[in-house]
């Protein structure tokens, strides 16, 4: 499914390199977990993985399904069954939520020549998957994400995901900001979608999220480069002992 | 001696000029209204359009601005457009001259003309100050309006839309309007081309709303690209009176459009809302002020401007509170959207408060497209140029949307749309 290559990346504006030869293979149907401390350059990763113009690659690649993405935009990418659940999903006054899925539906089925939506069909299909994640339809006639709370901004996200129906699905710290139950309906949502042709990558800072969203694999990332892999065993170890065993064994 | 030179006159100074020359034997009006028009040509002739050192004017250097001015007289028969919001009663003026005139209970609908005839308009055509260039213009010009008045609690269940239209050429036009007390109803002024010839276009809508009334009128302004609009609207709000004023620009080369809101009655409630839409090489100017001369009034504006191409735009939003008038809440907001290297937007806020009790607040913001809204939209699939412009509508919808009247709304949007699809 995706396959990354001595990647090197830098910050476009200052030169900074903030991913420094990164090696990671995510096979068809795996759950990846990507922990590491702050600053080891995970958010970095999933915003180069979605080709934010703000990093640019300086070295190695990036394969999906075999082919180097690099030179697709963000569009191009997620129409090709790339998506991103964003740590802080982005508010947008004046777009109501229902609008920017039909909208965002219908981009991506264009851009892979397929025919648009009808109206019932799009509505039967957001209200089914609005259930499966306990949204309100009345939150859908809302601006998006304007006035969400934590909790229906992680699960709006989940719900686009189920709707666009991606193949790779990158999870930027979806725990970050959930209590208990929210965190649950997450993963739940998470978990339904789970399937031997979609993969995901689950960032995150702490292995709460992974007895919820169980791993297949577990990568550090340190100094924007993978210093370990390992079962689900590393993400417990992690807890337990923190990263500098890890960190100085790598050394 | 230490006399100043006088500048010399410029091409459309002198055009105005020799357009009343020629015309005024044509122009409606007894003799007090041929001194009032020659007073003000007198003005131009000796003073000059205004320049960049008349404050008011400092943004808009008519003088450098107005290169040349249409002929007048041109009149032509053109069929009324289709209504904003469909099933509204439609009055129409073309070229400076009314034509149909809609006959509706409790409202008393008549010629412009007929004021100017009988001298009895001579006491409208007063010039608000001293640098009313739109008041001396549109007085020495004006041939006709329509003057409305709606009695005291007449609900209107259509809405009513005054038609001014032109095919190029000069027409000026003014617009008396008393609505009685307790009267509802949504009025819509639109000023639009018939012709793709260059035009000069002035008009002034005097707007009583009485007490405890409650009235949404819509300003539309979508002249062609060769024209000049001069637009002044004067409103005095009555007691307990609620006045929704949306005004929205999307055309002409040169426009002007002044606001002067006088809060005379207690408890008023004013809402103004605009929607500014500069492509091209235009220039456009919205200037506002608002008094507040008693106590216990509400009033908030919220414009929000879209700038493409080589586009110049003005706001100049003016709140006076009286020391008199405590309690007033008054807040004005300029957003503009710049999106273009070459475009120009100037925002300029003047609150002059005399009383100690009040809240009064303004501010104004210029920004580009959200770079973090963009790249969410992409990340979901959506390309660039369709991500833009649903941000760009988002930014305009927000003020649209407050209207309250869903036929309103739509209307407006669809308008804005095409607008946006056309300097796509």
């Amino acid at each position: 499914m995706l396959e990354i290559r001595n990647l090197h990346a830098r910050i476009a504006e200052d030169g900074t390199e903030i991913i420094r030869g990164l090696n990671l293979t995510v096979e068809n149907g795996e759950v990846a977990a990507i922990m590491g401390p702050n600053g080891s350059g995970k958010s970095t990763l999933s915003y180069i993985l979605t080709g934010r113009s703000d990093y640019e690659v300086t070295e190695g690649d990036i394969l999906y399904d075999g082919q180097s993405i690099l030179g697709m935009d963000t569009a191009e990418r997620a129409a090709a069954g790339l998506f991103l659940a964003f740590q802080y999903p982005v508010e947008i006054p004046g777009v109501a939520t229902m609008q920017f899925l039909k909208v965002a539906m219908n981009e991506q089925r264009k851009a892979r020549g397929e025919d648009e939506l009808t109206t019932p069909d799009f509505i039967r299909r957001v209200k089914a998957a609005a259930a499966n994640l306990q949204i309100d339809m009345a939150m859908l006639k809302r601006p998006l994400n304007v006035g969400f709370s934590g909790g229906e901004k992680k699960r709006a996200e989940i719900l686009q995901m189920s709707l666009l129906e991606p193949k790779l699905c990158v999870l930027d710290e979806t725990d970050s900001g959930l209590d208990i139950d929210a965190l649950k309906i997450v993963a739940d949502g998470v978990n339904a979608l789970r399937s031997p042709d979609r993969s995901f990558i689950v960032i995150t800072h702490y292995q709460r999220l992974l007895e919820y969203i169980v791993p297949d694999s577990v990568h550090v990332l340190y100094k924007g480069q993978v210093i370990k892999s390992g079962d689900r065993q590393l993400a417990l170890e992690l807890e337990n002992d923190g990263y500098a065993n890890v960190i100085k064994n790598a050394a | 001696m230490n006399m100043q030179s006088k500048k010399p006159i410029t091409a459309a100074e002198q055009l105005l000029v020799d357009s009343f020359v020629e015309n005024v034997g044509n122009l409606p009006g007894d003799g007090g209204i041929l001194t009032i028009r020659d007073g003000y040509i007198e003005d131009i002739k000796q003073n000059g359009l205004p320049t960049r050192r008349v404050e008011s004017w400092h943004y808009t250097d008519l003088r450098n601005l107005l290169k040349t001015v249409p002929s007048n007289g041109k009149v032509t028969d053109v069929e009324p457009l289709d209504s904003l919001i469909a099933g509204s009663n439609v009055m129409s003026v073309v070229d400076g001259h009314t034509g149909n005139i809609a006959d509706l209970p409790g409202v008393s609908a008549t010629s412009y003309r007929n004021d100017l005839s009988d001298g009895s308009a001579a006491d409208h055509m007063a010039l608000r100050n001293s640098d009313d260039l739109i008041g001396r213009v549109n007085g020495a010009f004006v041939t006709d309006g329509i003057k409305l008045q709606v009695e005291d609690d007449v609900v209107l269940d259509n809405p009513l839309e005054i038609q001014v239209l032109h095919n190029g050429g000069q027409a000026h036009t003014r617009f008396p309007v008393a609505i009685g007390k307790g009267v509802k109803g949504l009025f819509v002024e639109r000023h639009a081309f018939c012709s793709d010839d260059e035009a000069l276009v002035s008009s002034i809508t005097d707007l009583d709303v009485g007490e405890g009334a409650d009235v949404v009128w819509v300003i539309n302004q979508e002249q062609g690209a060769s024209d000049t609009h001069l637009g002044q609207i004067n409103i005095r709000l009555g007691a307990d009176a609620k006045l929704l004023l949306f005004v929205a620009n999307a055309g002409g080369k040169l426009v002007r459009q002044e606001i002067h809101i006088v809060a005379r009655g207690e408890g008023s409630e004013l809402t103004l809302r605009g929607v500014n839409l500069l492509g091209d090489e235009s220039h456009t100017d919205v200037t506002m002020t608002l008094e507040h001369i008693v106590p216990n009034c509400v009033s908030g504006q919220i414009f929000r401007n879209v700038v493409l191409d080589r586009a110049k735009g003005v706001f100049q939003g003016q709140i006076k509170v009286a020391q008199i008038a405590q309690k007033t809440d008054a807040k004005m907001a300029c957003n503009t959207l710049l999106l273009s290297d070459f475009c120009d937007f100037s925002a300029k806020p003047e609150l002059e408060i005399f009383a100690d009790d009040v809240q009064c607040g303004h501010g104004a913001t210029v920004t580009d497209i959200d770079k973090n809204q963009l790249f969410y939209l992409k990340a979901r699939g959506i390309g660039e140029k369709r991500a833009r412009s649903l941000l760009v509508k988002a930014f305009i919808v927000e003020v649209v949307e407050e209207l309250d009247n869903e036929v309103l709304i739509e209307a407006l949007e669809k308008q804005f749309e095409t607008w946006l699809n056309n300097h796509g």
